[in-house]
């Protein structure tokens, strides 16, 4: 059973030097229970695509194709009320700055009472899970920190009781947008475990974002690869990790420093630049930059499944 | 090479700086300090790397040095000269010779101008009038490896790597002797960060820098940086050679971080240090050593006396009880 289906999603934003498309047949799936990463760099379309899933897609941005499946409803055709159900109970999100989901004025207690207004429990009640949940995050102290304001958290804490707020009411999917980034390696490492407890507990599916490979690594059931406004590479976390098929996907992990066991000055790199979007080479997205291109490669590659659930957009996936 | 302490070599040389900012209300006016204590100094050509989660004071460190935060106590001394003491237009000459790359490179770039007058910015700001805009635009372009006709674009049209690189080419503009780096790779792929890393540690080489990373990535610290400092609420924990650290760390909030750094390995086995996550509130600094809240191998004295430094070579350990090489806690504490 898959929590969510994305087939062939395409994004367009209309902007003044023309329509920038910035998914082209995006393709996944959440399995329900599973955590889903997916890496890529900073202007890849990991903003956009969650966005595109919450309806939550900038004025000037569209969906102009394809489908995004949740809980057997399709989103992209759903009303913005309806939408507004979803968010927050079925689908719900943790950003990298946690500061900018707690509200600053009013104490962590009074938030969690507010998130829970749907849910039909007595005050006493909804105070109760929210105390439960502070505890279920491992917040220390939970009675009182249930009235404390936001400030009186470290930073850790404070992400902590974001998640707590995103699991409140028992999502379906949490989709965690690079919830980690801003913390130390310890608590870092702390937030992945507490991630996956309360992942096994509630049930839920994952869709984690993140550039750091090593998280992914670590957290991730599946793999999402992503370039360039498309889904260049998809698996489990050790298919994509330990036999990578797509070239983006193998130049990307050899370029990680911590793959480099002996300490060197000169760190590996993808030459080129990634292709402007508005004028989308006829081709693969990463031909320009690909060492192994052949002519074909100026034709669009198909999305190459290469066993057991592997897939690449490489015509060379199954060679590689 | 030696490092002297407050010594004549140092390029930049920190002694006990503290930065405190003021919170609360009227009627509830509190002190916290920021940095709590810093003492550190910069070699000519060398990479210095600060490390520590957010809010650990790296950022603000930086910026007192740079003479941007206003510092309570302590001594900067750039280049031979006091700098902490000198008003905002003393200030400027420094700032030729002490470059700041700030966190959010697009961020930092004005919008409306055109990357040429970006790259030449600085030597508006600092009067430089003797100097062929046009040709330094092109000679700064080439420096940082982008193609002349980048001059007339705005920074929106520049990814995030190339925005890196106007940042830099701003930085090394006036040719300065050292260059504090925010997060000079933080949002970028890896593939990105290498090419920046790459670019700032040619430059240091050709043209003499030294230079202050500060990032909380360590593998990055580990490939780039000479010298490291590991900061806790807004001190430094422990500070020395960046392979002899990650070789044997000897403050066990250093062993910690090195123990926990998650690896693109889905099937590394890994043998952690696990702490106890809640960081204590700079409102509300534990007594003693600062770190025994969260420390698997605290004793008793460390809950009621702050360590001293330790000096170990060229190392400097805030702690009563240094790790030993290899060292593992005494019994693994509840994982937070």
């Amino acid at each position: 059973m898959t929590v969510l289906t994305i087939k062939d999603l395409n994004v367009t934003f209309s902007t003044e030097g023309g329509d920038l498309r910035a998914l082209r047949d995006v393709s996944f799936e959440v399995p329900e229970r599973r955590i889903v990463g997916i890496v890529g760099e900073s202007g890849c379309g990991k903003s956009t695509l969650i966005n595109a899933i919450l309806g939550l897609l900038a004025d000037n941005g569209r969906i102009d194709g394809g489908s995004i499946l949740f809980e057997g409803q399709e989103l992209t055709a759903l009303s913005a009320p309806k939408m507004r159900d979803l968010r927050g109970q079925r689908i719900s999100t943790v950003f990298q700055d946690p500061m900018g989901a707690l509200n600053p004025v009013l104490s962590v207690g009074r938030q969690m009472q507010n998130i829970q207004y749907r849910s039909g429990l007595s005050r006493a009640e909804k105070d109760a899970r929210s105390v439960d949940m502070l505890r279920l995050v491992r917040i220390p102290d939970p009675e009182h920190a249930w009235a404390r304001y936001p400030h009186e958290f470290s930073g850790g804490m404070k992400q902590r009781i974001a998640i707590a707020m995103a699991l409140m009411m028992e999502p379906a999917l949490l989709i965690a947008d690079e919830p980690t980034t801003a913390l130390d390696a310890t608590l870092e490492v702390a937030t992945i475990e507490l991630l996956q407890d309360l992942q096994q507990q509630i049930g839920c599916s994952v869709l984690f974002i993140s550039h750091h490979l090593g998280v992914i690594a670590e957290l991730c059931d599946d793999v999402v690869v992503m370039y360039a406004g498309e889904v260049v590479e998809r698996g489990t976390t050790r298919q994509v990790f330990n036999t990578p098929r797509h070239p983006y996907s193998i130049r990307l992990l050899e370029c990680d420093p911590a793959r480099q066991a002996e300490r060197t000055r000169n760190l590996p790199t993808i030459p080129g630049e990634i292709p402007d979007l508005r004028r989308r080479p006829q081709g693969c997205i990463f031909a320009n930059r690909c060492d192994r291109k052949v002519a074909a490669c100026d034709e669009l590659p198909p999305d190459v499944a290469v066993g057991d659930g592997q897939v690449a957009r490489c015509i060379l996936a199954e060679a590689v | 090479m030696h490092i002297g302490r407050g010594g004549m070599s140092a390029i930049l040389d920190v002694r006990d700086l503290r930065v405190t900012f003021r919170v609360g209300s009227i009627t509830q006016r509190r002190d916290i300090l920021g940095v709590a204590g810093v003492s550190f100094e910069v070699n000519p050509g060398e990479t210095f790397a600060l490390v520590g989660e957010s809010g650990s004071g790296k950022t603000t460190l930086a910026r007192a040095v740079n003479g941007l935060q206003e510092i309570s106590s302590g001594s900067v001394t750039f280049e031979g000269n006091r700098i902490d003491t000198l008003d905002t237009r003393s200030m400027k000459p420094v700032r030729r010779r002490m470059s700041m790359m700030f966190q959010d490179p697009v961020g930092s770039l004005s919008p409306r101008m055109k990357v040429g007058d970006l790259v030449t910015e600085p030597f508006r700001i600092h009067g430089v009038a003797d100097v062929n805009l046009r040709e330094e635009t092109r000679r700064l372009l080439s420096l940082v490896g982008l193609p002349a006709d980048f001059a007339e674009r705005y920074p929106h049209q520049l990814s995030g790597g190339q925005a890196r690189r106007v940042g830099v080419a701003r930085a090394v503009a006036l040719n300065p002797a050292m260059i504090i780096a925010d997060e000079p790779t933080a949002g970028l792929d890896v593939s990105v960060q290498g090419e920046v890393l790459n670019l700032l540690n040619d430059l240091r080489e050709r043209m003499g820098l030294a230079m202050v990373i500060i990032t909380h990535n360590l593998h990055v610290v580990h490939h780039v940086a000479d010298r490291m400092a590991v900061m806790y609420l807004g001190r430094f924990v422990e500070t020395g050679d960046t392979e002899e650290i990650f070789q044997a760390p000897a403050h066990p909030y250093t062993a910690a971080l090195l123990s926990a750094n998650p690896e693109p390995d889905p099937d590394k086995a890994h043998d952690r240090i696990m702490l106890p996550a809640e960081v204590p509130s700079l409102l509300a600094r534990p007594p003693g050593c600062e770190f025994h809240t969260r420390c698997p191998w605290a004793q008793s004295k460390c809950s009621t006396e702050p360590p001293a430094i330790v000096e170990r070579d060229e190392r400097r350990i805030a702690c009563h009880f240094p790790l030993d090489p290899g060292a593992r806690p005494p019994e693994q504490k509840g994982a937070a």
